[in-house]
């Protein structure tokens, strides 16, 4: 089982690195989208320091959701999923090989460039420290959640606006939370409450989603 | 409805869309009824009966809709993920039928509530939106009920569209009460505590009485709303057999 | 042995065939023939567990194929109308991730063996993209001359954009895979030349009804 999880995530990495070009335009969104809202909002550092952890996260969202359509839309049209369906090995297993080198393409990026945005926005460093940890944090839980909204929508027409009506409900808690460690730290009352419910939120969507999107899967395959 | 009376009766009877369209169709206008009269004795209470508020004066009447229907939203969704959980496992088309049925009572009712507390709001608060717990909660709720129907409209195949939908639906389950609490505690670190009108002790009862009185007004005609519109897509999706044809036959003639 | 027992197919608002039975031992080919759109590819799905039909059961050595889906999955090799190569990653790597998701052993020698079978060793290295329509299938294909340990291959259209040599090829590799004691299902628009303990054929054209009533 381990190894055919190593093989998937090998696979999809591959195919990642291959295809640089999509994974980096989606971090240039993400960077374009930060930089709007200053734009949109005027350049007063205090409205800024206030908006920064709302704003960071909500764009990270929306980056992630971009990049879903990735996850299993290619595999299904050229019949490597139905490959998976087939193969010997618990497709939950699979299933999250798929979602972490997901992860490892999409969010992981988002980690590490958003301290670096943080500054655009005169974010203190401690702040900064906590929004990447708060982002380390949720972005897992959104490839999770965000896997099971993509399995769902397979095929479908207008799938892209569609996963995101499904999934944004599903994301508020992460944001929720995300952002307010970020406020909280600015604010001086600390986030550890924060990311102890980051964390539960992990531990339940790494156990619940895989199997919801397995069977979304099946669904989506019948 | 005919019965073999070889047969034990058993409520498995009416798990074929055959046999539930007739039984629907026989309880509806009973539904109905005690739905008009459940909501016009809770109107009554809410708008006559219960004392003026001391610090809202007469604008907090509308609650009585407010708080009943949202109420209302969350139990049917609730109800709509069973129902859709059932067709799931048990692989029955009824039951997903029924949850299909279900989704555009909750999301009217979820708009009721987002409206009526946008009433209340502004002679409250000062604003049409306030973004309090129940209303930003209730307004995810919608997204939730809206998400469930395009999923379900956007899939060709019925099956997969039950199917797809059910998931969706136990997944919302499951994180309601998370979203809830979430937005709760987001609530009140951003604004302080609000005045809730809701909160037990301080309600008098006249004006507990309406309020459940109304939610199970509502709750009867949602009930004869899903009874109705479940008769439509039992029509619609059994269109091919020849039960359907015979009774469209009837209908028209 | 595989057994269908009154398979019945709903895509849709039509019925593709209903009450299909029969019964697939070892050594034995079954060709599933019938006219474009009368289901032959959902029929191929249907064995392979990924469609449940709407009435009727298929067993597996006598259990039903639903009550231990991955334990039915690890005997079956299904190459579809799809050919399942991922245009980015190379020949080599597509028949590697192929294999090892298979739980067989993936290293490059036997790949290249595999590959070599059907003559597109020298396109090992090569991205699949860049390969011409028969090459892909090829390619495919070569997933089948490492599963002679697996009892069933069930085979969408296998012999479409091959040449003559990659046909010959095919037919050696289902022969020697019968006589072993496999069991292979296919579609295809051509006779099949090749020897087996005993040929079926599903004519789905005789198992359809007629388009539910409008």
């Amino acid at each position: 089982m381990i190894r055919a999880l190593a093989w998937v995530l090998r696979r999809d990495l591959l195919l990642a690195f291959r295809r640089r070009g999509d994974v980096v335009n989606a971090l240039v969104f993400f960077v374009i989208v930060v930089s709007l809202f200053p734009l949109g909002v005027g350049p007063e550092p205090n409205q800024l320091r206030g908006m920064a952890p709302g704003v960071l996260w909500v764009a990270a969202l929306l980056a992630c959701m971009l990049s879903l359509a990735r996850l299993f839309a290619p595999d299904h049209q050229d019949g490597t999923l139905e490959q998976m369906l087939l193969a010997g090995e618990p497709l939950v297993v699979l299933v999250l090989g798929k979602v972490i080198s997901h992860w490892l393409v999409s969010g992981l990026p988002l980690v590490l460039i958003a301290p670096l945005l943080g500054l655009q926005f005169d974010l203190p460093g401690n702040a900064l420290a906590v929004l990447g940890v708060s982002l380390l944090l949720g972005t897992p839980v959104l490839s999770l959640i965000g896997a099971v909204g993509a399995a769902l929508t397979l095929g479908v027409r207008g799938s892209g606006v569609l996963v995101a009506l499904l999934v944004l409900p599903l994301f508020v808690p992460v944001l929720i939370f995300g952002a307010g460690a970020v406020g909280a730290t600015i604010a001086g009352t600390g986030a550890e409450a924060h990311f102890l419910l980051l964390g539960g939120f992990l531990a339940l969507s790494m156990v619940l989603a895989p199997w919801a999107c397995a069977a979304a899967l099946r669904i989506a395959m019948e | 409805m005919a019965m073999s009376k070889s047969r034990r009766f058993s409520l498995y009877y009416f798990s074929s869309p055959q046999s539930f369209y007739p039984l629907a169709g026989a309880l509806q206008p009973w539904f109905a009824a005690l739905a008009a009269l459940l909501c016009a004795v809770g109107l009554y209470i809410g708008f006559f009966v219960a004392p003026t508020d001391a610090t809202q004066g007469e604008v907090y009447r509308i609650i009585f809709i407010h708080v009943a229907a949202s109420w209302m939203s969350m139990f049917l969704y609730l109800v709509m993920g069973f129902w859709s959980g059932v067709g799931l496992v048990l692989n029955t088309r009824l039951s997903s039928m029924v949850a299909t049925a279900l989704a555009p009572t909750g999301a009217l009712f979820t708009f009721l509530a987002l409206w009526t507390g946008s009433f209340w709001g502004k002679p409250t608060w000062g604003t049409w939106w306030a973004w309090d717990a129940r209303m930003t909660s209730e307004l995810i709720l919608l997204f939730l009920y809206i998400g469930f129907m395009a999923l379900q409209s956007a899939i060709d195949d019925q099956r997969r569209a039950d199917k797809a939908g059910a998931v969706l639906a136990l997944v919302g389950t499951i994180n309601i009460p998370i979203i809830y609490f979430s937005v709760k505690w987001w609530s009140t670190l951003h604004q302080g505590a609000s005045v809730s009108l809701t909160s037990a002790p301080t309600m008098a009862k006249t004006m507990l009485l309406g309020m459940l009185i109304m939610a199970l007004g509502f709750w009867m005609y949602s009930i004869a709303a899903t009874l109705a519109r479940v008769r439509c897509v039992i029509l619609e999706r059994e269109r091919h057999t020849d039960w359907v044809e015979a009774e469209i036959g009837r209908q028209t003639t | 042995m595989l057994e269908a027992r009154q398979l019945e197919c709903i895509r849709g608002e039509r019925r593709l065939f209903s009450g299909l039975s029969f019964r697939l031992g070892r050594g034995e080919l079954l060709r599933v023939a019938g006219a474009n759109g009368s289901g032959k590819t959902s029929l191929l799905r249907i064995m392979c567990g990924l469609v449940a039909p709407s009435a009727g059961e298929l067993l597996w050595e006598g259990r039903s194929i639903r009550a231990e889906r991955e334990e039915y999955s690890r005997n079956l090799v299904f190459i579809g109308h799809l050919n399942a190569l991922k245009d980015d990653l190379t020949a080599l790597e597509n028949l590697q991730v192929a294999a090892a998701l298979a739980g067989m052993p993936a290293d490059a020698a036997r790949m290249l063996a595999a590959l070599d079978c059907f003559g597109v060793a020298h396109c090992a290295e090569l991205p699949a993209k860049v390969l011409s329509q028969g090459q892909r299938r090829r390619a495919a294909l070569a997933r089948l001359a490492l599963s002679a340990a697996v009892p069933l291959w069930i085979l969408d259209e296998p012999f479409s954009a091959l040449d003559v040599a990659a046909v010959v090829e095919l037919e050696r590799l289902l022969a020697a895979h019968l006589a072993s004691g496999g069991m292979v299902v296919l579609t295809t628009h051509q006779e099949v030349q090749v020897v087996a303990q005993a040929v079926l054929r599903v004519d789905l054209d005789l198992h359809a009804a007629a388009l539910l009533a409008a």
